[in-house]
């Protein structure tokens, strides 16, 4: 194993983590903040990349379609709270599960009504494709360098707007204590839709970025979103540190897995076995970290205050 | 014993469910006898995830695990030429116990959505670990080439009484959890759902209770996992996928939770209602075609406004709270 | 009771049990199984619009009797695809049960349908199960078993002397099932075999582990959206102009609509493409384009076009007479209608033995729309699948 190949590895396990990030980070703050279970994120990040890669085939333009995709899935986002999640609230995990596995069926086939079952074209700009040489020997693709800015960028952006803005506060504070929010004037249904539709515009930014790299079709959601439940309760649901933790180890964990573990495998068993072993072991390497998370730590590493 | 009204309809079912095979021998149309069994074995699943999602509060989103681990414990019986059913279905129950042993463990430490996740993920692992095991036939699955032999007490072969066994299953079944519910581990079950600190407070850890409960749960699913692949006459993972687990939920919801029939009646509505919508072919290509779309809607409607489900529909009340 | 509630209750239970007389059968049956919810639905539109396709060719009779299709959904799951086939059976007494897109609804459905004393006629999963031991005189299909076509393509690897071939497939079945296959003609040098989740989405871990081993050539089986996201990220990771990429059942028309340039220069294996040369093919494809704004059919769609074909052929040379299942068996080896691929034959297990071609994607033929998959040469003619020999059936 050279040392350029483990450096590009670990680029990849970073790319994934902050992709799991975006997602997860929308889910964690609707978990901690409003109580909500919503299977449905992974629906947002599908209406993002399609909205995306819409608006991209019809204005030419990929900036003009980010903007354009983001506030879509912020409006998408936004009704769906309104109409359908805003009673929820106050339900057990058990009633948020079953409507919101109801909104992934339902939203998979507007989206095949609207554009078809098949995968839609979708592409990088030419402006963002190409390679980027970091070292001598070491070169990697600039739209997954691009990914991993802006999944820090964003990373920096909430911690600043949580720790450090009056919304932040409000969040922080419905978070631990919703009664006393509200009693003292603020108008908490507000407070939930910005929050769930931020949460929907971060889930939408996750899918816009991976549409050219992925295939945009219908159930694109739930392939991803998963992952992302491993993500938050590793890190601790509700805890956005936790879900930026949970994002970096599980992507980092999934990905050197599944690069390394056969061939290290390969080392102590025989060639056949460690074939036989290794794809398998690395698809339930993830899930069995959580076991092992929970096993230890039941809340997660970074349980949040409430 | 006086029996409430609830009690006379779901005997009532029941029966009707006995007339079925003549009747439909009668008209000549066998085919309902399958769609009613494989909707009597999802029946027996959901009366089983009932138990622990009902009346323990425990949301297992995990509970397709138990169809696999059942599933497979015949096949692979089957695979290498033991076709036993006892020893089959005997294999099913202790597997899926253990397995829900393990799950349990770690799961019934935690709660609320770490208790959802958690059961989602263990049976993620169940479902790649299926999808790995080549010499079961991997994702492919296999065929089950000679259903569970009883020693000529049942023949499976033959439909309906293929039919009237899953009937008595699941008629035990429904006795069996409502007298589980009813004795003094239900009742502390009961209890630490709905109040968990006053539970310990009276002195029960509900610790204990609620894994036992979760072992009996898996161990009755193992039962329908065993039912299913004989009624498929095929072994594959796919009945560990987590849409499985989200199905089965929604049976038990959409029946009425924490009722005797609620299983019965919602593992019926769900997989008549997809039946029916896809069978449509009356309606618009384009409107059958997207059959889910309603369903998903139904789905989030039931939960919206009709959240005691179909069971309340019916006469008497089941719920003492 | 009152009366009218009677009555109701009698239309009601009369309704639930319609039936079609079983006796003096003028008209054929044909169930049809495929997906036609969820993603994979595109293959089952792409399936049904060829079956539509063939009954306008044959003036909407199959062997000059009137005949109803009913489709199937499977939702790809098997126990699913086994009720429909009872549904069919059962209810609605189909004389043929067509379609199946996935080895594992096929293996469910197939010995249904046969131990029922149906028709099963395949039009794409060609399991080995089905080729070999369990073959059965009622299953005919009008695909390929499953091994030939990835044999095709380690054959063509072969002869062209190519060396360190870097192998990837997913983690299951039919994954492991391409690699052997093509590796029962390649005897190459292989640098690596890499299996990778069923339904993965991201595989830049891999293509860096493919990089760093450095192969000459990349063989790949990747079918539906996992194909679409590995060739964009292939591309995108410039692997495209570094290590020639090869596939099977990965670039299809109805991927490339998704990839577009991303596919340019894929080379794959298959029994036919849109611009083979025979009559029938020119029909289906021209006749396909004009009834479905000018889209191109995929193999999936000339599979089952041939497939509605063959049960034509059969019904017709026992003259409508449906119950003689023992001449339609004899009329269905003959393979005696005009296929897309050509003439072709059937082995004694009722797979075709037929040729396969070497097909590249290439620019299309208007500037700016999607690239076409060309043929470049044949690989093998009358290609017979490895299973045939494990089939006891005599003819």
């Amino acid at each position: 194993m050279n040392l350029v190949l483990i450096a590009e590895q670990t680029l990849n396990g970073l790319q994934l983590g902050v992709m799991l990030f975006l997602l997860a980070a929308g889910l964690t703050l609707v978990f901690g903040i409003m109580n909500l279970v919503n299977l449905a994120h992974g629906a947002l990040y599908m209406v993002g990349a399609y909205l995306t890669t819409y608006f991209h085939q019809t204005t030419g333009s990929f900036a003009l379609a980010v903007l354009l995709g983001l506030a879509g899935t912020l409006l998408v986002g936004i009704v769906t709270e309104l109409v359908a999640l805003r009673t929820l609230y106050e339900r057990d995990h058990l009633d948020q599960v079953l409507a919101t596995f109801g909104l992934i069926l339902f939203f998979n086939e507007l989206v095949a009504i609207l554009w078809g079952r098949a995968a839609i074209y979708s592409t990088i700009p030419d402006y963002l494709s190409g390679h980027v040489q970091i070292t001598a020997q070491l070169r990697y693709p600039l739209y997954r360098l691009v990914i991993i800015g802006i999944g820090l960028a964003v990373a920096v952006l909430l911690w600043w707007v949580v720790s450090r803005t009056r919304l932040g506060m409000l969040i922080r504070a419905g978070a631990s204590n919703r009664a006393m929010v509200s009693a003292l004037g603020i108008n908490i249904r507000l407070l939930y839709t910005i929050v769930f539709g931020f949460g929907a515009a971060l889930a939408g930014l996750a899918g816009l970025l991976s549409g050219p790299i992925y295939a945009v079709q219908p159930g694109m959601g739930e392939l991803i979103l998963i992952q992302v439940f491993v993500v938050i309760v590793i890190g601790g649901i509700g805890s956005i540190r936790g879900a930026f933790a949970g994002a970096l180890i599980v992507g980092m964990v999934d990905t050197l897995g599944r690069a390394f573990l056969k061939p290290t495998l390969a080392t102590v068993l025989s060639p056949t076995a460690a074939d036989a072993a290794g794809p398998a072991m690395a698809s339930m390497l993830i899930y069995l970290l959580m076991a092992v998370v929970l096993a230890f730590r039941p809340e997660g590493l970074f349980p949040s205050r409430s | 014993m006086a029996f409430s009204p609830r009690t006379w309809i779901l005997l009532a079912l029941l029966l009707l469910l006995a007339a079925v095979p003549p009747v439909a021998d009668y008209f000549g149309q066998p085919f309902y006898l399958d769609l009613l069994r494989r909707v009597m074995i999802f029946a027996i699943a959901a009366v089983s995830l009932n138990l622990i999602l009902g009346y323990g509060g425990m949301v297992s989103f995990g509970h397709a695990a138990y169809l696999g681990i059942g599933a497979y414990a015949v096949g692979i019986l089957a695979h290498y030429g033991i076709n036993n059913g006892w020893l089959q279905w005997s294999l099913a129950i202790v597997a899926s116990a253990l397995v829900a042993a393990a799950i349990g463990s770690i799961s019934a430490r935690t709660s609320g959505i770490y208790f959802i996740m958690i059961t989602l993920a263990f049976t993620q692992m169940l479902y790649y670990l299926g999808i790995s095991l080549e010499e079961y036939g991997g994702d492919d699955g296999m065929q089950l080439k000679v259903r569970s032999q009883f020693s000529g007490l049942i023949d499976l072969n033959d439909a309906s009484a293929f039919y009237y066994l899953v009937l008595a299953i699941l008629a035990a079944f429904l006795y069996l959890s409502r007298r589980l519910v009813n004795s003094r581990f239900g009742l502390v079950l009961q209890a630490a759902r709905s109040n968990e600190a006053r539970t310990r407070a009276i002195g029960f850890s509900p610790y204990p209770y609620r894994l036992a409960a979760f072992i009996i749960s898996g161990a009755m699913c193992g039962v329908a996992g065993a039912l299913l692949v004989n009624h498929t006459a095929y072994l594959t993972p796919e009945f560990m996928n987590w849409t499985r687990s989200g199905e089965l939920m929604f049976m038990v919801i959409l029946g009425g939770i924490a009722t005797t029939s609620g299983p019965l009646l919602g593992a019926a509505a769900l997989l008549l209602l997809e039946d029916v919508l896809q069978g449509w072919s009356v309606l618009p290509k384009w409107l059958h075609e997207h059959w889910q779309l309603y369903l998903g809607v139904i789905l989030v409607l039931v939960v919206l406004f009709a959240r005691r489900g179909l069971a309340s529909l019916l006469p008497g009340n089941e719920h003492h709270d | 009771m009152h009366k009218p509630t009677a009555t109701l209750m009698a239309v009601l239970i009369a309704a639930a049990f319609a039936t079609t007389p079983a006796f003096a059968q003028q008209k054929v049956k044909i169930g049809f199984i495929t997906t036609l919810s969820g993603p994979q639905g595109v293959i089952g539109n792409d399936m049904r619009n060829s079956v539509e396709l063939a009954l306008d060719h044959l003036g909407r009779k199959i062997g000059g009797l009137e005949t109803e299709l009913i489709y199937g959904d499977d939702q790809v799951k098997p126990d699913v695809g086994k009720q429909v086939a009872e549904e069919m059976l059962k209810k609605h007494q189909v004389n043929f049960v067509s379609g199946v897109i996935w080895s594992n609804v096929m293996l469910a459905v197939a010995p249904t349908v046969t131990q029922a004393g149906t028709f099963m006629i395949g039009t794409n999963a060609g399991p080995h199960q089905l080729a070999g031991e369990g073959c059965n005189e009622l299953f005919f299909t009008t695909s390929w078993q499953n091994d030939q076509t990835p044999e095709a393509m380690g054959k063509y690897m072969q002869d062209a002397g190519l060396n360190d071939v870097y192998l990837m497939a997913p983690n299951y079945a039919a994954g492991k099932d391409m690699i052997t296959g093509f590796k029962r003609y390649f005897k190459g040098k292989i640098v690596d075999e890499v299996y990778t989740r069923l339904g993965q989405t991201d595989y830049q871990a891999e293509l860096s582990q493919l990089r760093s081993k450095s192969p000459k050539v990349v063989f790949v089986f990747y079918p539906g959206g996992m194909g679409i996201q590995f060739l964009k990220q292939y591309s995108e990771a410039g692997l495209r102009g570094q290590f020639p990429l090869y596939s099977v059942y990965t670039v299809d028309e109805l991927s490339i609509p998704a990839v577009k340039h991303a596919a340019l220069g894929q080379l794959e294996t298959r029994y036919w493409s849109p611009d083979l040369k025979n009559p029938a093919n020119q029909k289906f494809v021209g006749d396909y384009g004009k009834k479905y704004a000018g889209k191109l059919p995929s193999f999936y769609g000339a599979q089952s076009y041939d497939g509605m074909m063959l049960i034509d052929s059969a019904v017709r040379a026992v003259k409508g007479n449906l119950s003689d299942k023992k001449g339609m068996i004899a009329a269905m080896r003959k393979a005696n209608f005009n296929s897309t691929r050509g003439k072709f034959t059937y082995n004694q297990n009722h797979f075709p033995i037929q040729n396969f071609y070497l097909l590249k994607a290439v620019a299309g033929p208007t500037p700016g729309g999607d690239p076409v998959m060309a043929i470049q040469k044949a690989v093998f003619t009358n290609h017979k699948d490895a299973y045939a020999k494990d089939c006891k059936m005599k003819w």
